[in-house]
This record gives structure tokens, sequence and C-alpha cells, in this order.
């Protein structure tokens, strides 16, 4: 479910790296609590991200939710392509919904984050502590 | 959870489960907030038809010889104008002329009124009436001997028709029958909360899951979905019907919440005639739709400027997937609450522009 290659957020950002470009979107966890989302802001092409500070926000008909950049770097290319059609977000969070990419500034703020597997722990834990949140 | 009081559970809830709801706390309630998405349920509705369990809402019936005068005391519109198997929508109103409640009043019998209440109202409702109840009518809170089920959409009456004997063509909106469904005594309202044609079904609790799962069998071949609150709420907004605790409230009069229709000044006294007489004369504010140009969702409480002045709050807001925009409920000046005026709504730091439009946003196709 959650690809090998790929490093995870607490606040369910996921990053992996092609180069010296980090890829950045939203977990199938995230997506599934949001629900439909109808609606994202993204930063703009040149701007700087600092790894745990918000990069622009996902909304859903039930919530707004913040997301939180995995790292730092600058804004090389945004998913504008979400801004017509956000629903890709719900239907393949891991893949084509990517949010931005940033040229990492320093690759070991990778190793804060988490493996595929420490976070499908992480998640079945949050499953279990919202209790009635999921089945 | 600890020291939180237990949460009520519809008699649906194990069903709920095993079909993966989501849930959402609501008055007190744990209810279904989604099945298969806000959305998909949003348009199985409007396209074909949805099943909701509604069962947290409120019943109260008033019975006795005394029940007419009582009923026609405490709400606003006129009861006279109604007869067995007649409901009306109407609202009971405080003395100073703000809301109590919003209500359907279902005439039963001359003697008999059974009225559905919003759920988180329905204790202070009763008291209410209690106060007002000086002819000694038998007043009774019964929400917990009924299960309510909406089937609503353009294909709700087919559904139903497969599991009852009535004619469901000759029931017109605002009328209902006591019949059965599924061989399971029923009372049947042709009312809703969605803006679309549908039905209300009130059976006794041990029959409503058996109801229930027999309504998404028969119906799924119709397009029939399961739907929860989430679904509920944005179709109510789309058909611009006002919740309690959003647009209305007891310091809300229902001349500005665009329910001044419900009084029935010429129907003799009632309780808050003399506030709500002078209410109508001077309405300072008025509850209006507007569409945002932009996708974001103008939430409830987030402030509306005009004219670069802070102008009122939006009460509702969501994404209507039906006219894929941002819609909302808002209370604007008066003199500022005429459609095609411009408004901007404060979306988390950033000013979004609007236009104040129409309600409702969407109207069904009878």
């Amino acid at each position: 479910m959650y690809p090998q290659h790929y490093r995870f957020t607490k606040e369910h950002e996921w990053v992996y790296v092609e180069g010296d470009v980090a890829v950045i979107g939203i977990t199938d966890y995230a997506q599934r609590e949001l629900g439909d989302v109808v609606y994202v802001e993204l930063p703009e092409v040149g701007q700087e991200l600092t790894a745990g500070k918000v990069l622009g926000s996902v909304e859903s008909v039930k919530a707004v939710s913040d997301v939180y950049s995995p790292v730092s770097g600058e804004v090389v290319e945004v998913n504008t392509a979400l801004h017509q059609a956000p629903e890709k977000i719900n239907q393949d969070p891991h893949g084509e919904a990517w949010l931005v990419k940033v040229r990492l500034r320093d690759p070991a703020e990778l190793d804060r984050l988490m493996t595929a597997s420490e976070y499908e722990a992480y998640i079945a834990q949050a499953s279990q502590a919202s209790g009635s949140s999921s089945e | 959870m600890n020291g939180a009081p237990a949460l009520h559970r519809t008699p649906l809830y194990d069903l709920h489960r095993q079909a993966g709801a989501r849930w959402v706390h609501f008055a007190g309630w744990e209810l279904p907030l989604e099945f298969s998405g806000i959305l998909d349920e949003h348009r199985a509705v409007r396209e074909a038809a949805g099943l909701f369990d509604v069962s947290h809402m409120g019943e109260i019936e008033i019975r006795g010889p005394e029940a007419f005068e009582l009923v026609n005391e405490i709400t606003v519109n006129d009861v006279r104008r109604l007869y067995p198997g007649k409901a009306q929508y109407s609202a009971l109103i405080y003395e100073h002329g703000g809301f109590v409640d919003d209500l359907v009043v279902h005439m039963v019998a001359q003697d008999w009124f059974f009225l559905c209440v919003n759920a988180a109202n329905q204790h202070k409702d009763y008291q209410h009436i209690l106060r007002y109840n000086r002819r000694r009518a038998t007043v009774e809170l019964t929400s917990d001997r009924y299960v309510q089920l909406a089937l609503q959409g353009p294909r709700a009456q087919e559904i139903l028709q497969r599991l009852t004997s009535v004619d469901l063509a000759g029931l017109r909106p605002f009328h209902f029958v006591d019949t059965e469904v599924a061989n399971v005594a029923a009372r049947v309202a042709r009312t809703g909360y969605t803006g679309e044609d549908g039905f209300e079904i009130y059976v006794d609790p041990a029959q409503g899951p058996q109801l229930w799962t027999i309504l998404l069998e028969i119906g799924r071949d119709y397009g029939l979905k399961p739907c929860g609150l989430g679904a509920r709420n944005n179709l109510r907004l789309e058909a611009g019907l006002p919740l309690y605790g959003h647009e209305i409230d007891a310091s809300t009069s229902p001349f500005e919440a665009g329910l001044g229709w419900l009084v029935k000044f010429d129907k003799g006294d009632f309780i808050g005639r003399r506030a709500l007489e002078q209410a109508q004369q001077r309405v300072s504010r008025r509850l209006v739709g507007f569409e945002l140009h932009s996708r974001a969702i103008a939430r409830e409480g987030y402030e509306v400027l005009v004219d670069g002045r802070p102008a009122g709050w939006v009460t509702s807001g969501t994404f209507s997937p039906v006219l894929d925009k941002s819609i909302g409920l808002c209370y604007l000046p008066w003199d500022k609450a005429q459609p095609g005026q411009a408004i901007q709504v404060l979306i988390r730091g950033r000013l979004v522009d609007g236009v104040v439009v129409a309600t409702p946003f969407y109207r069904a196709r009878r």
C-alpha cells in the first residue's frame, strides 16, 4: 500500500527523491480521512519551503487541512492540474496527485521521516485511538 | 471519552457499522457521516435516490380535545389549514420573537398532532410546549418510539411503491398516510430535507433495521445509496433550507431568515405574535445565498465583507457538486442583500470574491 521508497510524516505527507528533486504529496490515509477533496492551495514555483512549515492546504467538504512540507527547498514544479481536478487526490494520492516538487536542500532531513512500515504502524495506532472513525 | 455522557445510537447502528460508515457526533448522537462519500451520496439523491437514517430527529405528540388550540397557539403557521393526513412546516417562537425550533406539524386526527422536531432541541421544545399547556392537552415526547428513515430523490416513489399497497402517486407533498411498508406498520410522509421529492418513514424501532435493509436491497436497481449526515447537510444547503443552530436560533426572527411566509398573523393570537409584528416592521438584516469565485469553502463563522467593510458572517457553506461551485448562506444588512451584490469572504486570512445569488441554489425538476 505505502511505497517502500517513500518517506512519511506524522502529519500524513509523503516524499520521495528523484536525483536532487523531492516529490511531495499527501498519503492515502490522509485523503481517506478528509473525504472528497474539492480544493487545493499550493505554493508558487520559486517559493522557498521549510521542513515542518505549511506549504498549502487541502480542503474537502468535511474539513480543511494544512499540508506541511516534509523537507526544505525551492519549489521547482507545482501540480496545477489539481486546481481543476482536486478529486485526483482521492483517486491516486501516491501517484498522479503529487502536490509539489522541491529542489532538496538538505538530504539529511529525510532521515528524520518515517519509513513505509513505520508509517503503517503509526496509522494503525492512530485509527485505534480515534476508535470509530474508520473500520 | 472519559466522563463524557454516552452518545445515543440509532437502532440501525450495527448495520451502519457493518456497511463501513464513517461517523460524526451530532446533537449527542453518534451518526453516520458518510458511506460511499459525501459527494457520491449527494449525486445519488439528485439523480436517483438516497436513504438516510434520521432516527435522531425528535417527535412530540399532542392529543386530546385541547390539542388543536394548543398547537395553533405555540406554532406560527395556521393550523386551521390542516386536516387529517396533512402536514405543514412551521416554527415554535419565543415571546420575544426568536426561534425555539423549526418543525413539521402533522395532523393525524382532529385531536392528534405529530410534531417532528430537531434532535438537539427536543427537550427544550417539549418544556416550551408544556409551559403553554394551560388547557392540559396530552403532550408526550415520543422520540424513542420511532425509527425515522428518509428516502429522497427522483426515484424514491418507484422504490417505495414496490413495498407498499398505498398509491404513492396520489400522496401529495406535505401529506402523509398510516400504512404498511414491507408488512411493517409505517407512517409515510411526502416530506424531506433535501430539496428533492421523497418520503420520510416512521416505524417502530424494532422494525427499523429490517426496513432499512429491504429498502436498500429493492432500491439498488434504481441507484439507491445509503447516505449520511454529510450529504444531508449539503443537500439541504443547496436547496436553501435553514438548519437550526446555523441559520436560525433564539436570536433570529423568521423575517430576517426568509421564513416570514410561515407567520400567519390572520390566524388569531399565538405565542410571540406581538414581537413578530414588530420584527416584521424593522428587518435590518437578511439571510442570503452566495457563490464564490473560488472552490474554497466559506465555512460557518467566516466573516463576510461588503465594500471592504465587515458586513456579516457565514452561517453555512459547502461545495456544491451539482453547480460545481462553492456556495453558502450568510446574513447581510438588508440594503446589501440583493442578488448581484458583490461580497468578499475572509477565508483563512485571504479575501475571496463572491456574489449574492437567489436561493434555492438548486431546484428539483418536478
